[in-house]
């Protein structure tokens, strides 16, 4: 058994992984199967995580954060969680491959996952002209006519980054003002080829085996129109992943994992939870990562708060050799 | 990235094609995230299928014939040809159980 395993690996969870492997508590990382490093891994340059004056790529910064807690004795597992169970001092890890992993702490940093527009022609049609990464898809739209939906930093992000290859990229948001930064604002308007569509919601994707165009309502005075496009990129922003935990850690109004004031602390003991998946407002890689350490310095609080022998017991550790000083003074 | 071997513009139709076992082909770019996690997926399923399906990659930055003839517009993309036609498409990184699920019928 462990004392520490962590859930996540985007930048709560690597920061947590750095902080907990210095602490010396080995912690085992699980990092998913194909969505390790999280959000960050999808994104180009990364310009506000300080001490990176000339950006980072998202990925990069991610290996970096990966190589530096495996340097600390962090081990790192490339699999998705099937089952948690939190309840009781041990909390068992089931994992995709069916092995078992228990530990006397966890903490769950899983982020959170792209919302859906929630129409039927979106499923079919994603992957043949709707995507949810600019990153990954936009070189395929070379010289076409494209949309963004949404009116956050991630979809201005988007629709500045499609700009590279789309001749023209609609910016469709419901609203009349966007959420997102200003530095973003500025960016994407000052921008010829991004043009803003206020107060539309997609209502339809129009396409027989790919994409052809979108439908879209007015949400002032309801009047509906069709634009043709080649490409829909969904970004309307993501919910806590929250479902491993269902029932067994107290969740927030907005869906998030309930935390204990500033603390990490969830509804259960020896679980701490950190980055997106407790926060409905910042989501920021670095509040993700500050909200990582958090987690850490309070799971390696509540690990050393547990009676004496209970970790070596545990984990079949030796106390460490400062505690066994105090043992052996007290015999 | 992954182990497979590469097909190109110029292979394709002699390795794909006209190959006579059901053979996968993974659509990949060096700039996609989701494409370098899901290839160590890929090349686990080619070791322990070896026999019944095999498994190459394109490069779609460098071929980007086959790539617009097929109509990839979203990677990782991952389809199965059998003599010659496209019978299967997979689109997006998914964990192995999820992948294994959607290639069943050519697995088992």
């Amino acid at each position: 058994m462990r004392q520490l395993i962590i859930i996540g690996s985007g930048p709560a969870g690597y920061t947590a992984a750095i902080y907990a492997a210095r602490a010396n508590l080995k912690p085992l990382v699980v990092a998913s199967s194909v969505e390790f490093g999280g959000e960050l891994m999808k994104t180009t340059e990364v310009e506000n995580f300080p001490g990176f004056p000339d950006g980072i790529m998202g990925p990069d910064l991610m290996m970096k954060m990966q190589a530096q807690a495996e340097k600390f004795g962090a081990e790192i597992v490339y699999d998705d969680v099937t089952k948690l169970e939190l309840d009781g001092d041990v909390k068992r890890v089931t994992l995709g491959d069916g092995s078992v992993h228990e530990s006397l702490a966890l903490i769950y940093a899983t982020g959170s996952a792209y919302r859906k527009l929630g129409l039927d022609d979106e499923t079919r049609l994603s992957g043949y002209g709707v995507s949810w990464c600019a990153t990954c898809d936009g070189a395929f739209f070379k010289q076409k006519h494209v949309a963004v939906v949404g009116g956050g930093d991630s979809a201005l992000e988007e629709a500045t980054f499609l700009t590279r290859f789309a001749d023209k990229v609609s910016l469709i948001h419901r609203r009349d003002s966007l959420r997102a930064s200003a530095a973003m604002q500025e960016r994407a308007k000052n921008d010829p080829k991004i043009e803003f569509l206020w107060n539309k919601e997609v209502t339809a994707v129009l396409g027989d085996d790919k994409v052809a165009g979108v439908g879209l309502t007015d949400t002032v005075d309801g009047t509906e129109s069709a634009l043709d496009l080649s490409g829909l990129f969904v970004a309307i922003g993501a919910d806590p992943r929250t479902h491993l935990v269902h029932g067994q850690l107290d969740l927030t109004a907005e869906g998030n994992i309930w935390v204990e004031g500033r603390s990490s602390k969830t509804s259960q003991k020896g679980v701490f939870a950190a980055g997106d998946v407790v926060d409905p407002t910042y989501k920021q890689a670095i509040t993700a990562a500050g909200s990582g350490t958090v987690a850490a310095l309070d799971a390696e609080h509540f690990l050393a708060s547990l009676p004496k022998g209970v970790i070596a017991e545990a984990t079949g550790a030796e106390a460490p050799a400062e505690m066994a000083d105090q043992i052996g003074a007290s015999a | 990235m992954s182990a497979a071997k590469d097909v190109t513009d110029a292979t394709f139709a002699d390795e794909v094609l006209a190959s006579e076992k059901p053979i996968m082909v993974d659509f990949w770019a060096e700039w996609c995230g989701p494409c370098r996690a899901v290839s160590p997926i890929l090349d686990k399923i080619a070791e322990e299928n070896a026999d019944k399906l095999s498994i190459v990659k394109i490069d779609v930055d460098n071929n980007p014939e086959t790539a617009m003839k097929y109509g990839i517009t979203s990677i990782p993309a991952m389809k199965v040809f059998k003599n010659g036609e496209v019978v299967k498409t997979v689109i997006g990184a998914k964990p192995k159980p999820a992948l294994e699920a959607d290639l069943a019928e050519f697995l088992a």
